[in-house]
C-alpha cells in the first residue's frame, strides 16, 4: 500500500509545480537570490526563447520574494556568460515587424532589470556578447574575471544588424558617445581589464589556480563569492553606484553636451563609415541612427528607432549574407572527416620564406613541436626573426607576456638539414613553386620521415597529384594551400587528390583547425578553388588596363562593389609574376575561358622588373615608409603596345565583366565537383580572396542577385567580349528555374 | 610550469643533494631513550647540526639602515664562531644564501667571511633560490660532506632590504656605457645632448617574478581564495604568530639570537617585529594587494626585514672528533610528502614542524592542501592527502609573519629552531618546510640528535 499512497503524493505534487525549469534557476544565499543560467542543450548560452522566459519567470519570483534583497546573476557554464542572442531566433522571422516585436521584448524585460528595485549584479566569466552585454549593462553592477576567456562586445553589426535590445541607448551613456560609437561600430571584443577601464564593468576578479576544486570550477565560486558581497554592499550602502567622476570625465560630459559637437561626432563618424563601407553596409549608418535618436530625441524615441532599425536590418539581403558567412565559419570550423588515428605533435617545415615562416609561427603557439628547415642561413634567420617579430608583437600588444613568447619560442628549431625528421609526424613544403624542385623536395623528404608521416604541400596552382608522382606513397600526400600573410588571413584550402586516404585529410585539417584556420576541403586541379576563381576575374582586369582603363579607376570600382583590395593592387600584391605564371599555366589548362587578357602584358612587366610590391614596381610604385602610391608611370608603355580599342562600357558594365568572371568559375567548381558544396565556395571567396562580404560569396549572390540577370548580362559580354564570358551550365540551371538556389 | 599558477607550494620541490654511498664507518652514538627508531641508514654518512646562530630580525629601514649586506653576514659568522668556538682554519667551505644582491658585493659570501676573519684559503660562494636560498646554502653543504669533499661547513643567509639597488633605466645606462667608449669631445658632447627627460626614470628592483609578472602578494591572495582561505583565518593565524613570538621571546627561547653591535648605533638583541594585536585591530587593515574584495592584508603577511643567519653543520665523525655536542641530524630530501615517505615517517611521527610562513594565507592554502585527498591525487599523484600538520606542534615559537623574514637568511632560522625545539621539547623527528618564488619550495628532516 505504501508504495502507491508515495505514488500518489508525488502525482499530487506534479499536478501542482510548475514544469521544472532547465536554462534558468535561483537558490538563496543569505538575502543574496544566485541567479544561475545554463543551456543544456550547448556549449554556450544564448538568449533563446526558453532562456528568456524562464529568466522572466525567476525574476517575477526573485522580485516577489521578500526574503531576497538583492541578486547576482551568472552562468554556470566555466566558458561562457551570454555568448549572444539567439540567431536563428531572428531568422525564424518573415518581416521587418516580426524583428521589432522581438527587439521590443527584450527592450521590455532589460527596461524592467533596470529599474528593478533589489539590485542585480551581472558577474561575468567569459564570453558576454551582443544581447548577453546588454542583458550585463541593464544590470546595476557589473564583474568580471580577468580570465583570458573574458570578452564583451557588440558584434551584431558584423551580422548587419544592431544591439536591438537597449544597446544603442544604454552604451553611450555608459562609456560615452565616442566610446559607444567605436564599440558598435567595429564589433570587436574588449577585455577585461580594458571594459574596466572604459566603465563598463565596475570590478574585476583574478581567475584561479589549483586548489581543493579544479581552477575553473573554484574561480567560477570565487566570483560568486564576490559578486555576492558587491550586491550585499549595494544594499546596504557601503558601494555606491552613482560613480564619484574624474575631471576628465566632467569635462568629457561638458564637451558631449553641448549640440554642436554631438553633431560634429555624428558627421564625422557617418563620414568615416561612408569611407570605410561605400554605403554598401546598412548596419552601421542605422547604428548611428538610432543612438542619434536617443540622444537628440529623448529615450522613446531611441528605443523605438533602435527596434525599428532593428527590423528593416534583420531583413536587409547584407544581413542575411553575413549571416550566411557566420555560419558558413562555424561548419568549417569543424572536422567533417572525423579524428585523425594520430595527433601530430611535431611538424616540420620546409622552406623559412614568408609563408614558411607564417605556417611555423600559426604553429608554434599551439603546443606543437615545430622545425623551420631552410637551405640557408639568411634564408633560415630571415624566417626565424618573422616568427620572433610576429610573437612580439602580441608582447607590445599585451595579449601576451614577454614570458609566455619566449616559453613559446622554446618550441621553435631552426634548422638547416633532416636531423629530427624521423619523428616529424607532419611535413609541410613552403620551398618555390617549381615541379621540380618540389619533385626533389618530396624524395628527400621522404627519405628520411618515419611512415606514418604526412606529406602537405603549400601551392597556389600547381596540381596536388603532379607534386604527388613523385611520392612512394600518395596516399600521404595532400595539398594545404594558405593564404599570404599566413598569420592574419583565416583562410586554409585543402586539397585531396584521387589517392589521398581519409586519415591523412582528417590530420590536415585538425592541424589547420589548430592553427586557428578556416577550412575548406576541395578536389585537385589546376589552380583548385581560389586560385582558379581569381585567375579569370585579374584576366578580365588586364584587359581593363589593355582598354586603358587607369588602375586607380580599377581599383575604385573593384573597392565600390565591396571588395576589400582592389584588383591592381591585387595584382602587386599576389606578386606581377605570380599571376603571370598562374594565367599561363591555368590558360593552358582551361583554354579561351581564361582569356580575355593578354598573358604577354604580365609577362612583360615581369621582364621589366615590375614584379608588384615586392619589387617596389608593379601596376603602382611603392616608396618605403610611404602609403600613399602612385601609378606607375613606366607602365604605360607595355599597355600601349598591347592597347585594345575600348567597347563603350559604364562603370557598373566594368564591375559585373569582373565578378560574373569570378562567380562562373566558382559555379564551374561547384559543378565539376572540386567544391564539396556552396557554403566552402563562399567562405573560400571571402575568407581568402576578399569577395565581398556584404554579398556572402559568389553562390549567396546567383541566389540574392537573380542568375537569370547574371546570365542575361553575361550572355550580353560575350557578344562583345567572346566566350571566356560563356555562363556554365549549372548557372544556367539556376536561371532557367528561378526555384533553384544554391542556399536554402 | 605553468603560468599564472598560484604562488608555490611547499609540496612542488627542488631536487636536493642525493646521498651517495660513503665508506664512513657508522658511528654507535645513536642511543636512543625514545621508542622511535633512527633514521640513520648503514653506508650513509650521518650529518649534524651542531650549532645556528642568527642577528636580530629587524624591520627594514631601522637600526640597521647604515649598513651593507655582508655587515649582517659579518655579524651572524662572528657569533657563530664565538659561539662554537670554532677555530677560523677548521672549516672546509662557506655557502650563504641572498635573495636581492648588493652588486658591490655579489659573491656576498666571499665579502662576509673574509670580513669575519675566516681564512682566505676558505672557498665560499653565494646561492640564491628566492625564499629558501639558505635551505639551498645548508642542502649544498650537506651535498658536498655526502660526496666527501669536505667535513665542515659553515652555511648561513643575508638579506638587507633597507637598501636596494635601483638602476638608471636601460637607455641611460646604454648612453653612459657608449660614452665610455667615446673617443673625441665632439661624440660625448652628442651622446650626452641625446640624453632625454625618459632616460632619467629609474629602474626598481623588480617586485613581481619575472616569468609571471605577478607579484607575491598578489599571487599569495589569488592562493588563499583558491583554497578557500578566508580573511578571518589569515588574521587569526597572524596573531597566534605574533603571540607565540612574544611568548618565546619573553621565556627567552629564541636562543639562537645573538646580540650584536651596529657600528653607530646600539646593540640590538632581540627581534624588533614582533607585535601582538587584536583581531578587532587586524580586521581594520585594507587589502594590501588585490583591492577591494582580497583578503591578503599588510598584518598578515611577513614583513621587509633585515637580518642574517649561519649554522655550523658538519659530519658526525667530525664533530665528535672535534668534541662537539651536536644538536641534531640534518635529512634533507624533498617536499612534505615526499620527504616523509622517503625517511618511512607519517605526520603523526613529527614532533616539531617549522613552517615558513610568508602569508597567512599561504600557510593556511598549504596546510589545506595537505589536507586535502581531492588535491593530492589531482596534483601530486597519490593515492590520499598527507594530512595537516597538528596545530600544538606548529611554528610553537613565532614564525616569519612575526620574526620576520629577511629573504635570504630564513631557511638557517628554521632548521636551527627545529633544533632548539627538539632540544627544549624532547621529541625526535622535526621537519622544515618552506615555499619560493617561482612555483618552488624545500622541505627537510630533522632529527634530534641524542643527548
Amino acid at each position: 500500500k505504501c508504495p502507491s499512497h508515495h505514488e500518489s503524493v508525488i502525482n499530487t505534487k506534479w499536478e501542482f509545480s510548475p514544469p521544472a525549469r532547465t536554462h534558468v534557476n535561483y537558490e538563496v544565499k543569505e538575502d543574496v537570490a544566485v541567479i544561475r543560467m545554463n543551456d543544456p542543450t550547448s556549449k554556450v548560452n544564448t538568449l533563446s526563447v526558453q532562456m528568456q522566459n524562464e529568466m522572466i519567470e525567476v525574476f517575477n519570483e526573485v522580485l516577489a520574494n521578500d526574503a531576497v534583497q538583492s541578486a547576482v546573476l551568472i552562468s554556470s557554464k566555466p566558458g561562457c556568460f551570454i555568448a549572444g542572442a539567439d540567431i536563428n531566433m531572428i531568422q525564424a522571422c518573415n518581416t521587418s515587424e516580426e524583428v521589432t516585436k522581438l527587439s521590443q521584448e527584450g527592450q521590455k524585460m532589460f527596461a524592467r532589470i533596470e529599474k528593478s528595485p533589489k539590485p542585480i549584479v551581472a558577474a561575468i566569466n567569459g564570453p558576454c556578447l551582443g544581447g548577453g552585454l546588454e542583458f550585463a549593462i541593464a544590470c546595476q553592477y557589473r564583474v568580471a574575471t580577468k580570465s583570458k576567456k573574458t570578452v564583451l562586445g557588440t558584434p551584431e553589426v558584423m551580422l548587419g544588424l544592431l544591439p536591438g535590445a537597449g544597446g544603442t541607448q544604454r552604451l553611450p551613456k555608459m562609456v560615452g558617445i565616442p566610446g559607444a560609437f567605436d564599440m558598435m561600430l567595429t564589433g570587436r571584443n574588449i577585455r577585461a581589464d580594458k571594459a574596466k577601464k572604459m566603465g563598463l564593468v565596475h570590478q574585476l576578479v583574478d581567475p584561479l589556480g589549483p586548489g581543493l576544486k579544479s581552477p575553473e570550477e573554484r574561480t567560477i565560486e570565487y566570483l560568486e563569492e564576490v559578486a555576492i558581497q558587491c550586491a550585499k554592499g549595494i544594499v546596504n550602502k557601503k558601494i555606491s553606484l552613482t560613480k564619484e567622476k574624474g575631471m576628465m570625465q566632467k569635462v568629457q560630459d561638458y564637451v558631449m553636451g553641448i549640440e554642436f559637437v554631438r553633431q560634429q561626432i555624428y558627421k564625422t563618424v557617418t563620414a568615416k563609415v561612408m569611407k570605410m563601407s561605400k554605403g554598401l553596409y546598412p548596419a552601421p549608418l542605422k547604428i548611428i541612427e538610432s543612438v542619434k535618436a536617443g540622444l537628440e530625441q529623448g529615450p522613446d524615441s531611441g528605443y523605438l528607432a533602435e527596434a525599428q532599425n532593428f527590423g528593416k536590418l534583420a531583413m536587409t539581403s547584407e544581413s542575411n549574407a553575413l549571416i550566411g558567412l557566420y555560419h558558413g565559419q562555424v561548419a568549417c570550423k569543424k572536422n567533417r572527416f572525423g579524428v585523425p588515428e594520430r595527433p601530430v605533435k611535431n611538424l616540420a617545415i620546409l622552406g623559412a620564406g614568408l609563408m614558411g615562416a607564417g605556417i611555423a609561427q600559426v604553429t608554434v603557439d599551439k603546443g606543437i613541436h615545430t622545425v623551420l628547415k631552410d637551405t640557408t642561413v639568411e634564408g633560415l634567420s630571415r624566417g626565424q626573426q618573422q616568427v620572433y617579430k610576429g610573437l612580439n608583437d602580441k608582447t607590445k600588444k599585451k595579449t601576451i607576456t614577454s614570458f609566455e613568447r619566449d616559453f613559446t619560442l622554446a618550441s621553435l628549431t631552426g634548422q638547416l638539414d633532416y636531423s629530427g625528421f624521423e619523428k616529424a609526424d607532419m611535413v609541410i613544403e613552403a620551398v618555390f613553386e617549381d615541379l621540380n624542385i618540389k619533385h626533389r623536395v618530396i624524395k628527400e623528404v621522404e627519405a628520411v620521415i618515419p611512415p606514418h608521416c604526412i606529406f602537405a604541400t603549400n601551392t597556389s596552382a600547381l596540381p596536388i597529384k603532379d607534386i604527388a608522382a613523385a611520392s612512394i606513397r600518395p596516399e600521404k600526400v595532400i595539398g594545404m594551400h594558405y593564404f599570404s600573410p599566413v598569420d592574419k588571413m583565416q583562410l586554409l584550402e585543402i586539397i585531396t587528390t584521387d589517392k589521398t586516404s581519409k586519415d591523412t585529410t582528417a590530420s590536415a585539417v585538425a592541424v589547420g583547425l589548430k592553427q586557428g584556420k578556416v577550412i575548406i576541403v576541395v578536389g585537385d586541379g589546376p589552380g583548385f578553388y581560389t586560385t582558379r576563381c581569381l585567375a579569370p576575374m585579374l584576366a578580365e582586369a588586364v584587359r581593363l588596363l589593355q582598354e586603358g582603363v587607369d588602375p586607380k579607376k580599377l581599383d575604385a570600382l573593384t573597392t565600390g562593389f565591396g571588395f576589400p583590395v582592389g584588383a591592381a593592387t591585387l595584382a602587386d600584391e599576389v606578386g606581377i609574376d605570380v599571376a603571370a605564371h598562374v594565367a599561363e599555366d591555368l590558360g593552358k589548362a582551361f583554354g579561351s575561358r581564361f582569356g580575355g587578357g593578354n598573358v604577354e602584358v604580365l609577362k612583360t612587366m615581369v621582364e621589366k622588373g615590375f614584379k608588384g610590391r615586392k619589387s617596389g614596381k608593379g601596376c603602382y610604385v611603392y616608396t618605403p615608409g610611404l602609403k600613399s602610391k602612385d601609378v606607375n608611370p613606366d607602365i604605360e608603355d607595355v599597355l600601349e603596345k598591347y592597347k585594345l580599342t575600348p567597347n563603350p562600357s559604364s562603370d557598373s558594365d566594368v564591375q559585373y565583366r569582373l565578378v560574373s568572371r569570378f562567380v562562373n568559375e566558382a559555379v564551374m567548381c561547384l559543378q565539376e565537383g572540386i567544391l564539396n558544396g556552396p557554403v566552402e565556395g563562399d567562405i573560400g571567396a571571402v575568407f581568402g580572396l576578399g569577395f565581398p562580404p556584404c554579398l556572402g560569396g559568389p553562390f549567396r549572390f546567383v541566389d540574392t542577385f537573380g542568375a537569370n540577370k547574371l546570365v542575361e548580362k553575361m550572355k550580353r559580354y560575350e557578344e562583345v567580349y567572346g566566350n571566356h564570358f560563356t555562363p556554365c551550365q549549372l548557372l544556367l540551371d539556376h536561371a532557367k528555374d528561378s526555384s533553384k538556389r544554391f542556399h536554402k | 610550469m605553468k603560468w599564472g599558477q598560484p604562488l608555490s607550494l611547499t609540496l612542488i620541490v627542488f631536487s636536493t643533494a642525493t646521498r651517495s654511498l660513503s665508506t664512513s664507518v657508522q658511528l654507535h652514538a645513536q642511543v636512543q631513550t625514545k621508542s622511535k627508531k633512527t633514521l640513520a641508514k648503514p653506508g650513509v654518512k650521518n650529518i649534524v647540526l651542531v650549532e645556528g646562530v642568527r642577528t636580530p630580525f629587524l624591520l627594514s629601514g631601522t637600526t640597521y639602515a647604515d649598513l651593507m649586506p655582508h655587515d649582517l653576514a659579518r655579524a651572524a659568522l662572528q657569533g657563530l664562531l664565538h659561539k662554537t668556538s670554532l677555530p677560523k682554519d677548521a672549516v672546509d667551505y662557506i655557502i650563504y644564501g641572498t635573495v636581492i644582491q648588493e652588486v658591490k658585493t655579489s659573491n656576498v659570501a666571499r665579502e662576509a667571511s673574509l670580513g669575519a676573519g675566516f681564512s682566505d684559503k676558505i672557498p665560499s660562494h653565494t646561492v640564491t633560490m628566492a625564499c629558501i636560498s639558505s635551505n639551498v646554502a645548508m642542502t649544498t653543504g650537506v651535498g658536498l660532506i655526502t660526496a666527501g669533499q669536505c667535513d665542515t661547513i659553515v652555511a648561513g643567509g643575508v638579506e638587507f632590504m633597507s637598501d636596494v639597488p635601483i638602476r638608471h633605466s636601460r637607455k641611460m645606462r646604454k648612453t653612459m656605457l657608449a660614452l665610455n667608449r667615446a673617443k673625441t669631445l665632439g661624440q660625448r658632447l652628442s651622446l650626452i645632448g641625446s640624453i632625454r627627460m625618459a632616460h632619467l626614470t629609474p629602474e626598481l628592483p623588480a617586485v613581481a617574478e619575472f616569468s609571471t609578472a605577478e607579484t607575491m602578494g598578489h599571487s599569495a591572495d589569488r592562493l588563499a581564495a583558491a583554497f578557500g582561505v578566508t580573511r578571518l583565518e589569515q588574521d587569526e593565524f597572524a596573531l597566534r604568530s605574533h603571540t607565540l613570538a612574544k611568548q618565546a621571546q619573553d621565556a627567552g627561547l629564541l636562543s639562537d639570537v645573538i646580540s650584536f653591535k651596529v657600528p653607530g648605533r646600539d646593540t640590538v638583541a632581540k627581534d624588533n617585529g614582533i607585535r601582538p594585536s587584536s583581531m578587532e585591530q587586524l580586521a581594520k587593515l585594507k587589502p594590501a594587494f588585490i583591492k577591494p574584495h582580497g583578503t591578503v592584508t599588510a598584518a598578515n603577511s611577513s614583513f621587509l626585514t633585515d637580518g642574517a643567519s649561519a649554522v655550523l653543520i658538519m659530519s658526525e665523525e667530525k664533530a665528535l672528533a672535534m668534541g662537539y655536542k651536536p644538536k641534531a641530524y640534518l635529512r634533507p630530501a624533498y617536499g612534505t610528502p615526499k620527504v616523509l615517505a622517503r625517511a618511512g615517517l607519517t605526520m603523526d611521527d613529527i614532533d616539531v614542524f617549522e613552517f615558513h610562513e610568508a602569508f597567512a594565507g599561504q600557510i593556511m592554502a598549504n596546510l589545506k592542501a595537505l589536507d586535502s585527498d581531492w588535491f593530492a591525487q589531482t596534483y601530486m599523484g597519490r593515492k590520499a592527502k598527507v594530512g595537516a600538520p597538528a596545530m600544538e606542534k606548529f611554528n610553537l615559537w613565532g614564525g616569519s609573519l612575526s620574526l620576520g623574514h629577511p629573504f635570504g637568511a630564513t631557511g638557517c632560522r628554521l632548521v636551527t629552531t627545529v633544533a632548539h625545539r627538539l632540544l627544549k621539547e624532547g621529541g625526535q623527528y622535526g621537519l622544515v618546510a618552506a615555499c619560493a618564488a617561482g612555483g618552488q619550495g624545500h622541505a627537510m628532516v630533522i632529527e634530534a640528535y641524542p643527548q
